[in-house]
């Protein structure tokens, strides 16, 4: 496993999601409420580029009529088919336990830390006064 | 810097070496003056003042919103040069006929409404137009790109002038009508239609939606597009019994016709219920004169958008059976949201023989690509 | 097809009126004096989805020699009752009165038919029950009529149409659902169109074939709507049952359905499960007819697809023409399932049919 430096900080702000690829593969990095999580960039149904998709809160009804917003943000919507996924486990709306996408962790460290190594950084250059996305993959 | 979407690179697969014909793609306007050069200068007046008028409450709106935007595209279709998804040769080239070697697209224009018109004459120039328009923008540019013939049903005597006006052109592949039309496309009003399009080589092409003024339910309007969608199956499922019971099949024995956009995996249980119900008050309709699932299936090809996804996904090939493996013909219905991908819509391993003809072979057959 | 076993339950079987005049002791003061000014006592009402004389109306062995099929007590008992060995009858009464435009004289004329099947047919025969006939268009007055016929626990369910004037999930139809709930009735809905909206939404085709086979399509758009709506989120314990729908275009239905749900779910998201899910638990479809294929194979397989060997409920559709002789079973079906569904689903379905009658 190594430690992939994908971003600054400051690229991702909260409610946008940064596409970027690592070791090969296109991970979505998405900052909810200055969390970080990573899901691959791969609709599980078929095939879409997942995180394309709309970000957006959950919408649900405890009955017929009674809208409710909760968790804003929180949910991706594929860009093809429209299904749902919890963007902080990659689980689906429609089939949880079945269906999600792939989730990879995603950390936020300070540039001294990384600096001790050992870390991938293709893309980004690396300073100590900095803080930094990192993907474990 | 990364940029903030990173393309994903085309994947190699079988489609893309097998020659894949795509039976129904959508192309779209940049704006909506595009038609305006193959507009006689009264219709251009017309449109620009009343516009095109059919038989639904919302002007511009689909009755039934898509829960994306520009009426149900999928979201990462729109070219980043601007315009609406399927309104750009080279995005539509990237995204999908390079993308997956499309050999042969068939193109249906979702636009103009020539057919539900309500003023007809202006829908004969519609017509027209959008007939114009998709071999001039799209085929000239793009051969791999053919056309559906638009016509308005409302006026055969017009439909048939303009199938005659395309006959031997290479860049039309079919006539395309909507199935919700004024009343059941196996009318006798309608026949002389299937005559002509029949009588110059053309296949009809039966894309759903349509305005036709008609409850989109036996039971009228419902209220969620949750049920419009599925809906189609059923406006389906009405017109294979239309066409068939109303004895269109029987009159126009050449006739060949392409339902597009309904799935097909409710084809079999239809052909059994006809067949059944047939058998039972046949001298009501002694004119059809062999059992229903006869004409269907030497006569109806199915598309396979939006592709049904059944709990145990080896059902499906039970279902293509059914139907017959040669009436079966894939379809990704670019741009639309519900769109299929040719790499993933299928979701068990079809035999390499199926797998060509559902892909190309049979689509080459009825249309008669090279 | 195979006959089935003695002590089944025939979940629809049809009395017909003879005439609307056998109405008028059953009529109050005003409703007789209306319906005699207006002439409807020298009619039937017959609705058009049932012509008396077409062939899938009436079976010529099971027609009387004069009036309607399932006209005559007498040839339905010896028939649909003595010859299958049947325990239970369920009577689904199809009568114009059901869709009149008057919401009055619809209540009215459905108070009328009630009153007259208990008396001149569930006294006369024990092992007969009815659906409780309403005014279909008028909620209001369908659910008081429920109320009143609901302690007569040979009611057992209470009778809709496929197509009505409005889709049957939509919330103006709920006072129905909420009284039939109370009293544990199930809805029953029957093939058949008001005819307030073209039988399919591409228009009015020519023929009673037509209407005949779009029955089934009937079917799947109100269960769209019966889902969608929420019906059976707001009423969790109902039961619907699907009467002369066919049953083989189930399966491919229930994908659609599913699929649909799961891309555009958030349009009605008081969904928290698939809709072939809550249609699984909630909706029974009656075997005749069963539009079954032509080979036992695929039959076998829409079993296995439709996925619960719960849903299905034996009917023989007396006195419709479906099968010949007593052949009321399709070839195919599973031996498991046999005792399900002339006996233990239907027992399941209409609880008022396990406990004693009360009057
Ligand atoms: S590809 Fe994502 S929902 Fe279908």
């Amino acid at each position: 496993m190594a430690r992939h430096v994908v971003a600054t900080l400051d690229e991702i702000a909260p409610g946008t999601c940064k596409i970027v690829t690592v070791a090969g593969r296109e991970i979505g990095i998405f900052n909810v409420a200055s969390q970080f999580y990573g899901l691959i960039n791969r609709c599980p149904h078929g095939g879409a580029p997942l995180c394309r998709g709309r970000i957006h809160g959950r919408m649900e009804a405890a009955a017929p009529g009674q809208y409710r917003l909760t968790r804003p943000g929180e949910m991706l919507r594929c860009p093809w088919h429209g299904w749902e996924f919890d963007i902080r486990t990659g689980q689906s709306w429609c089939d949880p336990d079945n269906v999600r996408v792939r989730s990879y962790a995603v950390s936020v460290e300070p540039g001294e830390t990384l600096a001790k190594g050992p870390f991938v950084a293709d893309t980004v250059s690396v300073t100590v006064d900095q803080h930094y996305i990192v993907v474990d993959l | 810097m990364t940029s903030m979407v990173v393309e994903r690179a085309p994947e190699a697969s079988i489609e893309t070496k097998l020659g894949f014909v795509d039976c129904d793609i959508h192309p779209y306007m940049k704006a909506p003056g595009e038609l305006d050069p193959f507009l006689s200068a009264r219709w251009r007046e017309h449109r620009r003042t009343i516009g095109s008028r059919g038989r639904q409450g919302l002007a511009y709106t689909a009755a039934y919103p898509r829960m994306s935007p520009a009426n149900g595209m999928r979201l990462d279709g729109w070219p980043p040069g601007g315009g609406v998804p399927g309104s750009d040769l080279a995005f539509m080239r990237e995204q999908l006929l390079d993308q997956f070697g499309v050999t042969g697209g068939i193109m249906l224009p979702l636009l103009g409404r020539a057919s539900d018109e309500r003023n007809v004459e202006f829908g004969v120039a519609m017509a027209r137009a959008v007939n114009d328009w998709m071999a001039h923008c799209w085929s000239d540019p793009e051969p791999r790109l053919r056309g559906s013939i638009q016509v308005t049903a409302e006026d055969p005597a017009a439909a048939i002038a303009e199938i005659e006006h395309r006959a031997g052109d290479r860049r039309f592949a079919q006539v395309q009508l909507p199935p919700r039309g004024l009343e059941p496309l196996g009318r006798r009003r309608y026949w002389p239609i299937f005559e002509a399009a029949a009588a110059n080589g053309f296949p009809v092409a039966l894309h759903l939606g349509g305005s036709s003024g008609h409850a989109s339910t036996g039971s009228g309007w419902p209220s969620f597009y949750h049920e419009e969608h599925p809906s189609y199956v059923q406006s389906m499922e009405a017109l294979v019994t239309s066409l068939v019971i109303e004895g269109v099949f029987e009159h126009v024995p050449t006739l060949k016709v392409v339902l597009v956009e309904g799935g097909f995996a409710w084809l079999p249980a239809l052909t059994w219920r006809l067949d059944k119900h047939w058998e039972r008050l046949r001298a009501e309709v002694p004119h059809v004169k062999r059992p229903p699932s006869e004409y269907i299936h030497e006569h109806i090809w199915v598309t396979t958008q939006p592709i049904e996804e059944p709990e145990r996904p080896q059902d499906l090939m039970h279902t293509f059976e059914w139907i017959g493996w040669d009436q079966v013909m894939f379809s990704t219905d670019y741009p639309h949201w519900d769109q299929d991908d040719p790499r993933f819509a299928i979701k068990v391993n079809l035999p390499a023989d199926k797998k060509r003809m559902l892909f190309r072979d049979n689509a080459r057959a009825l249309y008669g690509f090279a | 097809m195979t006959s089935p076993a003695a002590g089944a339950i025939d979940c629809d079987v049809h009395a017909a009126l003879p005439g609307t005049h056998v109405l008028l002791p059953y009529l109050d003061d005003y409703w007789r004096e209306h319906v005699v000014m207006r002439g409807l006592d020298h009619d039937n009402l017959n609705t058009s989805n049932y012509p008396p004389g077409a062939p899938i109306s009436g079976r010529p062995d099971w027609r009387p020699a004069k009036g309607d099929p399932g006209s005559d007590l007498g040839l339905l008992r010896k028939q649909a009752l003595d010859g299958f060995g049947t325990r239970f009858a369920i009577l689904n009464v199809i009568h114009g009165a059901q869709i009149m435009f008057s919401e009055d004289l619809s209540a009215a004329l459905c108070r009328a038919i009630n009153d007259w099947i208990a008396a001149e047919w569930l006294d006369r025969d024990p092992r007969l029950r009815a659906s409780i006939v309403v005014p279909i268009h008028s909620p209001e007055l369908a659910a008081q009529e429920i109320e009143r016929k609901a302690e007569d626990r040979r009611f057992v369910q209470v009778l809709m149409l496929a197509m009505a004037e409005m889709p049957l999930g939509r919330r103006a139809n709920w006072p129905i659902y909420r009284a039939a709930q109370r009293h544990d009735l199930p809805i029953g809905i029957h093939a058949g169109s008001a005819y307030r909206h073209p039988p399919t939404s591409i228009g009015w085709p020519s023929y009673l074939l037509e209407d005949y086979v779009a029955q089934s399509a009937g079917f799947a758009t109100t269960l769209s709507s019966l889902v969608a709506e929420g019906v059976f989120v707001e009423f969790p314990s109902l039961r619907v049952v699907l009467l002369e729908s066919g049953v083989t275009w189930l399966p491919a239905y229930l994908w659609r359905l599913n699929k649909t749900w799961r891309g555009i779910r958030a349009e009605v998201p008081w969904l928290d499960r698939a809709p072939a899910d809550y249609i699984r638990e909630h909706v029974r479809l009656t075997i005749q007819p069963f539009d079954q294929p032509p080979e036992q194979r695929q039959l076998e397989r829409i079993i296995e697809q439709i996925g619960s060997d719960e849903m299905l409920l034996f009917s023989t559709d007396y006195p419709h023409w479906h099968f010949d002789g007593t052949d009321a079973i399709p070839d195919g079906m599973p031996a498991h399932l046999m005792r399900k569904l002339l006996v233990d689903n239907p027992l399941k379905t209409y609880s008022r049919l396990s406990k004693e009658p009360v009057r």
